[in-house]
């Protein structure tokens, strides 16, 4: 602590550990290393050495959403440029991309991207590429699906609106930050 | 006198172990200058000798104590700003960097021409690592 400036002294700061957020990432850093292997949150816990009530209730406040839903985000995202860049069939991507159906595979990815797997592919191969000079991890993370909410809250939404449809709940998929 | 950027700083939560962790890097220490508890700390590639990375931390009087904790909560949450390293040899460069204990979080990979990994600091600051194609000009 430093002296001469009284207005820092005493005010304890609230937030997290820096030790434990570094522990975290590295946590986070292995999913999005190999999104397409299991993550439990035992496994996820030991690679950031806490406790996994611990991890999932830390990871929650860090990164704003759970492990889980997280890892959904990279698989979407890793598929999403599967189906733009490769022709790869698409049970291939899916079974690459962690998934064990192409049944689960086709729904999560409409539940998130509001497009099945083949329209996607079909829309992005019309259209052209702005993004050319981004180094292409980076355009990759801008094109990850922002699943502000749980993808089974947001087929209840759906359903819900089906008669009168709105933009409520939408996933963000183009957004660049 | 040339025009352009000179010094561009990142946040580190230790700068003793930054400056040793940026030596794998081939970095080496242009200035360090202390006042106190303020210590101005940059670095410099020997391949780029108009540029100085800055190796800063953030504290009071910079900061007030509050504000620094966030900034260390969000470096190490790995939420600061993309960095780039240019490499001649990815391959090469991982392989060295990570026999010297470098956490890499991606492995070389080749896409359309270049080759890029990632790696990150021990504050969380994350790096990608980058051997661009050679254009035959």
């Amino acid at each position: 602590m430093t002296t001469g400036n009284g207005n820092t002294q005493g005010r304890a700061p609230v937030g997290q550990d820096p030790e434990l957020l570094r522990r975290l990432l590295r946590a986070k850093d292995r999913m999005d290393a190999a999104s397409h292997e299991e993550w439990p949150v035992q496994r996820l816990a030991r690679v950031s050495c806490v406790s996994a009530a611990h991890f999932a209730r830390s990871f929650k406040e860090a990164f704003g959403v759970p492990p889980h839903r997280y890892l959904l985000t990279r698989r979407i995202e890793r598929a999403t440029a599967l189906l733009r860049d490769t022709d790869r069939p698409i049970l291939d991507i899916a079974l690459q991309t962690g998934w064990n159906s192409l049944g689960t595979f086709g729904r999560v990815f409409r539940d998130i991207t509001g497009e099945s797997p083949s329209e996607l592919r079909a829309r992005q191969k019309a259209a052209t590429h702005a993004l050319d000079w981004v180094p292409a991890c980076f355009v990759s993370a801008a094109h990850r699906p922002d699943l502000t909410i749980a993808v089974s809250e947001k087929r209840r939404q759906e359903v819900s609106v089906q008669n009168a449809p709105t933009q409520t709940g939408s996933i963000k998929t183009e957004e660049v930050p | 006198m040339s025009q352009g950027v000179g010094v561009v700083g990142l946040y580190v939560r230790d700068q003793d172990e930054a400056v040793e962790f940026y030596g794998k890097l081939g970095f080496r220490v242009h200035t360090d200058a202390r006042n106190g508890d303020y210590r101005w700390l940059t670095v410099q590639h020997p391949e780029q000798p108009s540029f100085q990375l800055g190796l800063f931390a953030p504290s009071p009087p910079t900061v007030d104590a509050a504000t620094a904790q966030t900034l260390r909560e969000l470096v190490a949450k790995g939420a600061m700003p993309p960095l780039v390293f240019l490499v001649d040899d990815c391959r090469a460069s991982y392989e060295q960097m990570r026999a010297r204990g470098v956490e890499f979080t991606q492995e070389p990979i080749d896409r359309y021409g270049n080759v890029d990994a990632s790696f990150r600091d021990p504050s969380g600051n994350g790096w990608k690592m980058i051997e661009a194609r050679k254009d035959p000009k």
